[in-house]
């Protein structure tokens, strides 16, 4: 094995470490849990009920809000929590690179908002949603997951607090915005012109069009196109999350 | 011998206060050595820079030759390091937090389970080692800080200000334990404010101030370097009119008391001399002599103003 080869199969590795560490400090809390399954299904129903829409139509917003929500729920408390506990120095001190650091940190949130999102899934299937295609929904949920979870650890990196509040806060402000704009309580095609300007800001949306694919519903962008801006969208933010982190890491310490 | 960390002409600033400047020593491998300065000295800062937490805005860093900029994962590896502002997982037990670390340096899962059982028993934390570390007490903690610099049985430990705040048990054990390390070959590189400590643990000091270091030698020497002058002591068998000892105070300090005479000089080799002459001329007994050469903490003082 070649030395580039070795260095970023043990750098995984303890990036497999912090996701270890992740979910036996936060994910595995009982509140954590049932605030990624409850707000995203109380959201739901509060657009669902005493509306003549069915549950096929709504299923791809449910989906979304799910995935969303519950993989962006503790990725942006991490580093505020770790630099106010004052842990997040020590583990920058060991031979780790922060890219393999925050890879941990997203592959928890992917894990714990895939699982989250697996509930209405399978509530779904139970109410007889049809999918006309469980390949794609599966990937669409594992590329979407993992954009959002990319997403999460950007949402943390500016500005360099250790206070998880105020990045919560922060964080609100972006999240629920994005679903509005995001094609989950209206399908895209529904939309005037100036909003499907705007939603086309929102990874969400994206995912939301592919679900309604995988459903037998009409997709609004090409599948070829919602694929590639959920995996290279992904990708960016996570390349500009380590790279802002890596400018303000030193603040946290201060 | 070879160095265990190089700092080259290290300089680093924020925004215009520069933290760090110019500064260059080195550490041999096998020796403790104490870093010292005031609050705001740029300890910490240097320190950081060291482990590779921040990189320095010029010189070169090398722990056993790895520069810590072109090569932070390799350097590290190297390393065992209890940072100032640091903290174990209080969510976690403290046998999950050295397994954590022990992963993260890359010891397989068998020996890292051997060594965490030797080190909590020595610091005294196997009996909790299931135990969340949010009950633990700080000093405790820090023990268990120590453990998991320990876990990957580095060749050089940093360690800032690693007793501060601490009871005495875990003081003492602590010190024990890096005492051990060194007589095994590990080197010990430590910063703190506490001058007894670096009296007692170190055998070279570095003192930094205002961003550079003022003194690097071995502890004696800081001592000696901040006073020209000694303090000479002599005891006599008997008292007598010493007010001829007077004459060779250099700095007009000369205090009697009873038997007891102390006087400011400069050559002690050449006052020793006349003072047994005198005894011997007026047939006195010298019964005790001795220098007083100032504590570290009067010369960490004198040399930084605090």
């Amino acid at each position: 094995m070649s030395d580039s080869s070795s260095y970023y199969l043990n750098q995984f590795k303890r990036s497999l470490l912090i996701v270890k560490k992740n979910v036996k400090v936060y994910y595995s809390k009982g509140p954590v849990i049932i605030f990624g399954v409850v707000l995203p299904m109380f959201l739901f129903l509060a657009y669902f009920i005493g509306r003549n829409i069915s549950l096929h139509e709504a299923f791809p917003g449910l989906l979304g809000m799910t995935v969303f929500f519950s993989s962006t729920s503790v990725g942006p408390t991490i580093a505020p929590w770790e630099s106010r506990l004052k842990t997040l120095e020590r583990l920058i001190c060991s031979p780790i690179s922060l890219w393999s650091i925050f890879l941990g940190d997203v592959l928890s949130s992917f894990l714990f908002g895939f699982l989250i999102s697996l509930i209405p899934l399978i509530l779904g299937l139970i109410l007889e949603v049809a999918f006309i295609n469980y390949f794609l929904i599966v990937g669409v949920l594992i590329l979407g997951t993992m954009c959002f979870s990319a997403f999460s650890i950007l949402l943390s990196a500016y500005p360099p607090s250790d206070m998880p509040s105020t990045i919560m806060m922060l964080t609100s402000l972006i999240r629920f915005p994005l679903i509005f704009i995001s094609g989950v309580f209206a399908p895209l095609s529904a939309l005037p012109s100036w909003g499907i300007i705007l939603s086309s800001i929102s990874p969400l949306t994206y995912f939301v069009d592919l679900t309604r694919v995988a459903l037998g519903g009409g997709n609004y962008y090409p599948l070829y196109l919602d694929l590639i801006i959920l995996a290279v969208v992904g990708v960016l933010f996570f390349i500009v999350a380590v790279s802002i982190h890596k400018h303000t890491i030193l603040k946290r310490f201060s | 011998m070879r160095n265990a960390i190089e700092v080259v002409n290290v300089s680093k600033s924020f925004g215009a206060i520069k933290a760090v400047d110019n500064v260059s020593f080195t550490v041999k491998e096998g020796e403790i050595f104490g870093f010292l300065g005031p609050n705001g000295a740029g300890k910490t800062t240097t320190m950081r820079m060291i482990t590779g937490l921040i990189k320095p805005d010029s010189g070169v860093i090398r722990i056993f030759g790895v520069d810590i900029l072109r090569d932070h994962i390799k350097a590290k590896q190297l390393m065992g390091i209890l940072p100032e502002m640091s903290n174990a997982y209080i969510d976690l037990s403290a046998w999950d937090n050295l397994m954590l670390v022990g992963g993260l340096y890359g010891v397989p899962k068998k020996i890292c389970e051997e060594r965490g059982e030797r080190l909590l028993k020595q610091f005294k934390l196997f009996d909790r080692r299931n135990q969340l570390v949010k009950g633990f007490s700080k000093g405790m903690k820090q023990r268990l800080l120590v453990c998991m610099a320990l876990i990957h049985e580095p060749i050089l430990l940093l360690l800032d200000e690693p007793t501060s705040g601490l009871d005495v048990e875990s003081t003492i054990l602590i010190r024990e334990v890096l005492k051990k390390l060194n007589e095994n070959g590990v080197t010990v590189f430590i910063t703190t404010h506490n001058m007894d400590e670096a009296s007692r643990l170190c055998e070279r000091v570095a003192i930094m101030h205002h961003g550079k270091i003022i003194v690097t030698d071995t502890v004696d020497n800081v001592r000696d370097k901040t006073e020209r002058f000694k303090i000479l002591e002599v005891i006599f068998d008997k008292a007598a009119d010493f007010t001829e000892l007077a004459s060779l105070s250099v700095n007009g300090d000369f205090n009697v008391s009873g038997e007891r005479v102390r006087v400011v000089v400069e050559d002690v080799d050449s006052v020793v001399n006349r003072i047994v002459d005198y005894a011997r001329n007026n047939s006195i007994r010298i019964i005790s002599l001795n220098t007083l050469s100032p504590s570290l903490e009067e010369a960490f003082i004198k040399l930084t103003g605090s």
